[in-house]
């Protein structure tokens, strides 16, 4: 079995993530190869082919060029699963592929099983098993979910990739982040509002309980979509990681991409009405309760 | 200007879920629809945009499922879309993205859509692969996580949201398909005259079987909770009670509170 491994390239690095796709090639018992579009100074230690596209000529970004390249690669290595991370370049790239090539894509692979691929779904409350119909699958796997077991050694064989064209989409530039605002990074206790806060106006109860135990504020991203919260208190995948000894998530279900901000968390009490939401999963104290009614009376209890 | 949007219909995400007969995907019997939450932000996008183009552009809104869907629909329309397009299919569910993909595709395709509009993903079955696929399969330029658009003079400036906050800014023109992220705009709420006027409004219903000339790709083999990792201590009753057993806790296990 062979997978093909496409690796990520951000602003001149190799992302570390990428290493995340060669502990699930190793899961799935498959010989791999690399899909690098980045630069030959960064192509990483590794001991099998590296197909290698120059991101100078083909840009960082530019999904019609660089589903070619992948598709390219396809043609000469004939893998079984062509595989992405579930990120922003893998959702983009991966439907591409797979529809030029017309075979199955599964999104956000967790596991593996006999009866095929295991997904979330429902907000991450549940699980489905999903199989290729056909032989060759384009796979992309959740970040996290298959670990790294050390880097990689061994010297690649370079294979150079070109293809000749336009794209439809022309990148213009990267935006960066926000900078202003706060560092939840190095706070000691975080607590966060959900949208189960249900109000901007009830956003204050949960800044109380932060200020009572000594914390900041936090928040999930509905809560700052909607304009409750400014954007430097998101935790997540768009917002900060954040690594506390207590982390306290009022009203958030605890979706992947809220975990993957404060699953580093030292402890977690989740507040909830919902006894299954996803967050009880990560939670060392789960507290079945309406967020309005506990949070107040925690604060109080803390003040005396 | 010709604007399409997809929209789909998902159980509220706050509901209990179990596998139905099939044991494929959930059992609908008590569970509350509404509109897939980032199909608000793409119907939001449209209508905005036909605002700005002067009621010029044509909004069709387009569901596939079963005859609940309507409900979505008619919200839709309420939200400012002009007219409709509901694919009835009884089975939506056991459709796979390709399959749902080469529906929408195979209904646009002679129709001159200048821009199509869909939500990034459905909170439900989360593929993120129906709006991509279904560009790839007409043709046009596509960007995904759409966090900021503006049009002007057949320009699209778009911005896509990349991981850790950073955006990427990219131009394309049209015909194109915009996959919309959260936090793109702020969708409206259906005003009463707005949800009067939209009972005027034509939706008209095909049967799945006109569109669909495509075979599955993929299927689901099973539908279950995630196993419970369990060890956490779960706290239920009386409010100042809890409080109590939690500062308990976080003094016990915590370097916290002293
Ligand atoms: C590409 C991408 C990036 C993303 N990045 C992030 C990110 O960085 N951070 C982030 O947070 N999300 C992110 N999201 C969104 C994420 O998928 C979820 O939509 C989001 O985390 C949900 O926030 P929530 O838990 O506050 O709201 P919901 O999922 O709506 O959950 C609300 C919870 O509150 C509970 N609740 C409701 N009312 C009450 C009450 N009165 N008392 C107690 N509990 C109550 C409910 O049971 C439910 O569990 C991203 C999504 C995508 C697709």
């Amino acid at each position: 079995m062979k997978a093909l491994l496409i690796c990520e390239y951000r602003e001149g690095k190799l992302l570390d993530s990428s290493y995340e796709l060669l502990a699930f090639a190793g899961k799935l018992g498959a010989d791999s190869a690399m899909v690098l579009i980045g630069d030959a100074v960064n192509v990483p230690r590794y001991g099998g082919t590296v197909y290698l596209a120059d991101a100078a000529g083909y840009g960082e970004y530019n999904p019609d060029l660089h589903k070619q390249l992948v598709l390219a690669a396809v043609a000469q290595e004939n893998p079984d699963y062509i595989v992405f991370q579930h990120s922003s370049y893998g959702w983009d790239l991966a439907p591409r592929v797979a529809a030029k090539l017309k075979v199955a894509q599964i999104s956000e692979v967790i596991g593996i099983n006999d009866d095929g691929f295991e997904v979330g779904c429902c907000n991450a409350k549940m699980r489905r098993t999903v199989k290729p119909a056909g032989a060759k699958a384009v796979l992309t796997v959740q970040a996290g979910a298959f670990s790294v077991q050390g880097e990689p050694q061994g010297t690649p064989n370079v294979e150079k990739l070109e293809i000749a064209g336009t794209g439809s989409v022309e990148f213009v530039g990267y935006e960066p982040a926000e900078a202003k605002g706060i560092d939840l990074g190095k706070a000691e206790v975080i607590v966060s509002a959900g949208r189960g806060v249900g109000k901007k106006d009830n956003v204050p109860v949960i800044a109380a309980l932060a200020k009572a135990l000594g914390g900041e504020l936090g928040a999930s991203r509905p809560v700052v979509d909607a304009g409750w919260v400014e954007h430097s208190h998101q935790v997540g995948t768009t917002g900060q990681t954040v690594s506390p000894k207590l982390y306290v998530a009022c009203g958030i279900s605890g979706a992947i991409q809220h975990l993957a901000g404060m699953k580093k968390s030292d402890f977690v009490v989740a507040i909830n009405k919902d006894k299954d939401a996803p967050i009880g999963d990560v939670a060392d104290v789960l507290i079945v309760a309406d967020v309005m009614q506990f949070v107040p009376a925690l604060t109080a209890k803390l003040q005396k | 200007m010709n604007i399409l949007v997809c929209i789909k219909q998902v159980p509220d995400m706050e509901s209990r879920f179990k596998a139905n007969g099939e044991g494929v995907w959930y059992e609908e019997t008590d569970l509350a629809f509404r509109m897939n939450e980032y199909d608000e932000y793409a119907v939001e996008q449209a209508v905005k945009l036909k605002e700005q183009l002067g009621d010029a552009p044509e909004v069709t809104v387009l569901s596939i499922g079963p005859d609940r869907v309507v409900e979505a629909i008619k919200k839709a329309l309420a939200m400012g879309c002009d007219r409709a397009l509901h694919v009835r299919d009884p089975a939506v569910h056991l459709k796979d993205p390709w399959q749902i993909a080469s529906i929408i595709s195979g209904y646009a395709r002679d129709k001159g859509f200048d821009l199509i509009f869909t939500g990034m993903q459905s909170q439900d079955r989360g593929s993120a692969q129906v709006g991509v696929t279904v560009a790839e399969q007409l043709g046009y330029a596509c960007v995904t996580t759409l966090v900021g658009f503006s049009y002007a003079d057949g320009a699209i400036t778009a911005r896509r949201e990349l991981e850790g906050g950073v955006k990427g800014v990219v131009r394309m023109k049209t015909p194109a398909l915009l996959t919309c992220q959260l936090g793109l705009n702020v969708p409206r709420y259906p005003t009463l005259p707005n949800i009067m006027k939209a009972k005027k409004k034509e939706i008209v219903t095909v049967p799945v079987a006109d569109l669909l000339k495509e075979e599955p790709l993929a299927a689901t083999t099973g539908f279950y909770p995630p196993a419970k990792k369990g060890g956490g201590i779960v706290l239920e009753g009386d409010v100042a009670d809890m409080a109590d057993r939690l500062v308990g806790i976080l003094k016990d296990k915590t370097a916290v509170l002293r």
